[in-house]
């Protein structure tokens, strides 16, 4: 006679409700995806928290919720994307990334293969940037209750001694450096929700982390003002927060901002300004004048590549206090307004 | 070649500006119909270049803007209702209707999709056969070709759970409204270039003869408008009136048979309303009757929902060039993007929203 004992089966190929439980299977879950793909001697212990060692000087903190669909786009993938954003949140305001926390909450039915591929991806990217995952969390919600996966991580740093960097800090006179070409990930984003396909170069996420490009700018200069991560919102959005949190105008030359012709094309048929197109690896670093080419020189140089187009865009002003101006390769001037929100393309 | 950048030349365009510059003697006063043309003009700049003479009005060349309130209401209505989806072009989702919008009816669950071509709006309703998908088809008669082969393509197909809630609205007839109103001061038109790939130029001819009023149709880049504008100031100066064609490349005189053939297919001429306007005879399209079954106000018993507009929004006055946005007391006051009065200040081709988004009141100048 054949007995056909009814626990649960091992070896899931999808995530189930009891995944995120907190027993036996939340811990084969743990056991079997995360602590060997995010791998590290915090993890290992199973603890209720990880026991950092202590630090010394400032430490910097932020935290993140990464919803970006689909899961995996062009140049990325939400996995990479959760720890290239959160890192790059620190090292923004001079500081070293060392750990991170992941919190995940997973749709009932997600297919394991494709849990492991993003885990992998944030090990990999995690390697990448010299930070351990060291705490975690899984939740899982009934089919239809989240859209396949949300992560959410938080991360700490030690802040390099000597760095003042704020977003108050602009004077007058300073200028402006950005990293590289603007809107690649949102319009790449955009592109591929709609399974729009443009002649020429694929249109790519430019998912980054950018440790080494801020290492070099604050090795180049001690006096770096501002140092801000151009994401949502875009360029507009965050040269419109730093004019309002100085006090201070800035001015922009339209001929100077780079954007990569691909982008450029597809923003226009979609009716977006790259802009206020999202970025994902794009840093706005602001320094006094008398720096601004030794920095845009140790940005473009940067071994990794992150910097090969950075280009120096504008300056602070003492006028329109608050306001973003651009001025346009026919002498004429224009407001660039702080973004709204959602962007909506054109009819026709 | 790049082809955009040919006419987006900064050289060229201070050329031209110079040239208008030199043979401007007078005052003139020139409408732009099209919303397009208005923001490319915001954008850049181009009235700043021009002599201080020269005042550009901006027309209600913005199927949005002139959408009207009853239009929206019926698309939330339908939306709101179980087992629809309904599809729009983005601008559409933050328009004001007279109690919210699309987009505050999708956050309380109406299933409301952007879309960037009504085919897409096709495809949606071949893959969710259990839900009655509706396209709210907004435009000119740019966009009426690409509307029109969408109900022929669901006629053909049979496609039973697919309709359109028709906003259509037609060039010449706004211009003579223009024109024909008592305190008009607009002494000659850029005529709108997309518009006229369809259309041909033709439609000018009686309205340039009967109001002695000349039109340049136009394109949108700085050089394509520039051009037109000196075109046009070169007719006025010379008291020449009659319809010329500065954008060569794309439209031709007789426009596009193929386009106006499927547009004589399924649309009509009718009287519509044009939100802040009014009704203007023969100035927009409805379905005909044998595609009634692709209509969705036949589809969904839709009775009027009436047309109330916020009393403060001054968009009538607006779209008609008779007051430029910032002259309005609700700009940038009660009234912005965050939370528009009325639909210039939400659409891509509203002119307040151009005014809001590129000028604030007045562009601040700067010393180095």
């Amino acid at each position: 006679m054949d007995i056909h004992c009814p626990l649960p089966l091992g070896n899931h190929e999808t995530v189930q409700l009891a995944h995120g439980a907190g027993g036996r299977l939340s811990d084969e879950l743990f056991s079997q995806v995360f602590l060997p793909l995010l791998q590290n001697n915090f993890l290992a212990q199973k603890d209720d928290q990880a026991r950092l060692p202590a630090f010394t000087g400032q430490l910097a903190f932020t935290t993140d919720s990464y919803v970006v669909t689909p899961l995996f786009f062009p140049g990325g993938d939400i996995g990479s994307l959760s720890v290239h954003g959160t890192v790059n949140d620190l090292v923004v305001g001079g500081a070293i990334p060392r750990y991170l926390s992941a919190g995940f909450v997973l749709e009932e039915g997600f297919p394991i293969v494709e849990l492991e591929r993003v885990v992998r991806s944030m090990a990999g990217a995690a390697r990448e940037c010299g930070v351990e995952v060291v705490t975690g969390d899984t939740k899982v919600v009934g089919r239809g209750q989240c859209d396949g996966m949300f992560i959410t991580t938080s991360g700490i740093g030690q802040v390099r001694a000597g760095v003042d960097v704020s977003s108050s800090n602009l004077r007058p006179g300073d200028r402006i450096i950005v990293s590289g070409t603007l809107g690649d990930h949102g319009i790449a984003l955009l592109a591929a929700r709609h399974g729009l396909s443009f002649a020429g170069p694929p249109l790519v996420s430019d998912s980054a982390p950018l440790h080494r490009l801020a290492a070099a700018v604050l090795d180049s200069c001690c006096g770096v003002h501002a140092m801000r991560d151009a994401t949502r919102g875009g360029l507009s959005a965050v040269l419109n927060e730093l004019a309002s949190s100085s006090g201070v105008g800035i001015v922009l030359h339209e001929n100077t901002v780079p954007v990569d012709d691909a982008v450029r094309g597809a923003a226009e048929l979609l009716g977006i300004d790259p802009l206020e197109a999202a970025n994902e690896g794009k840093m706005v670093v602001v320094v006094p004048a008398g720096d601004a080419d030794r920095v845009l020189e140790a940005m473009q140089a940067c071994p990794d590549g992150t910097g090969r187009h950075a280009a120096l865009i504008g300056e602070v002003v003492n006028e329109h206090s608050g306001m973003v101006v651009m001025e346009t390769g026919f002498g004429s001037r224009r407001i660039v307004e702080m973004p709204l929100g959602e962007q909506l393309p054109r009819i026709c | 070649m790049k082809y955009i950048d040919e006419y987006r030349d900064a050289r060229v365009v201070k050329r031209i500006a110079g040239e208008i510059a030199q043979l401007t003697t007078r005052p003139w006063t020139i409408m732009e119909i099209c919303g397009g043309q208005t923001h490319s003009i915001l954008r850049n700049g181009l009235d700043q270049l021009l002599p201080g003479g020269i005042k550009l009005v901006h027309g209600p060349g913005c199927p949005v803007c002139v959408t009207p309130v009853e239009t929206i209401d019926r698309a939330i209505a339908i939306a709101s209702k179980p087992g629809t989806l309904l599809a729009a072009f983005g601008d559409m989702l933050r328009v004001p209707g007279s109690h919210g919008d699309l987009a505050s009816a999708r956050s309380r669950g109406a299933d409301v999709r952007f879309v960037f071509s009504p085919l897409e709006a096709l495809q949606l309703a071949r893959e969710n056969p259990h839900k009655e998908v509706v396209f709210l088809a907004v435009g000119f008669e740019t966009t009426a070709p690409g509307n029109a082969m969408a109900v022929r393509q669901a006629a053909r197909e049979g496609l039973g759970n697919f309709s359109v809630l028709v906003s259509h609205f037609l060039v010449p007839p706004a211009m003579q409204a223009i024109l024909s109103s008592p305190d008009n001061r607009v002494q000659g038109f850029l005529g709108a270039g997309h518009v006229c790939t369809v259309t041909g130029t033709g439609m000018y001819v009686p309205i340039a003869r009967t109001f002695s009023t000349p039109v340049v149709v136009a394109g949108f880049e700085p050089v394509d408008l520039l051009s037109a504008i000196l075109r046009l100031v070169q007719m006025l100066e010379k008291g020449i009136t009659g319809v010329e064609n500065a954008y060569g490349r794309v439209v031709a005189s007789e426009g596009n048979p193929a386009a106006l053939a499927v547009i004589r297919e399924v649309f009509e001429v009718a009287d519509v309303v044009w939100r802040g306007i009014g009704t203007i005879p023969a100035s927009g399209f409805l379905l005909q009757e044998r595609f009634s079954e692709w209509d969705a106000v036949r589809k969904f018993a839709l009775g009027s929902m009436g047309n109330a507009d916020d009393g403060r929004c001054r968009s009538g006055e607006v779209l008609a060039g008779r007051i430029t946005p910032d002259s309005c007391e609700a700009f940038g006051r009660e009234c912005t993007p965050g939370h528009p009065l009325g639909a210039p200040m939400v659409s891509g081709e509203g002119a307040c929203a151009a005014y809001f988004r590129y000028r604030c009141s007045s562009v601040p100048s700067h010393s180095r």
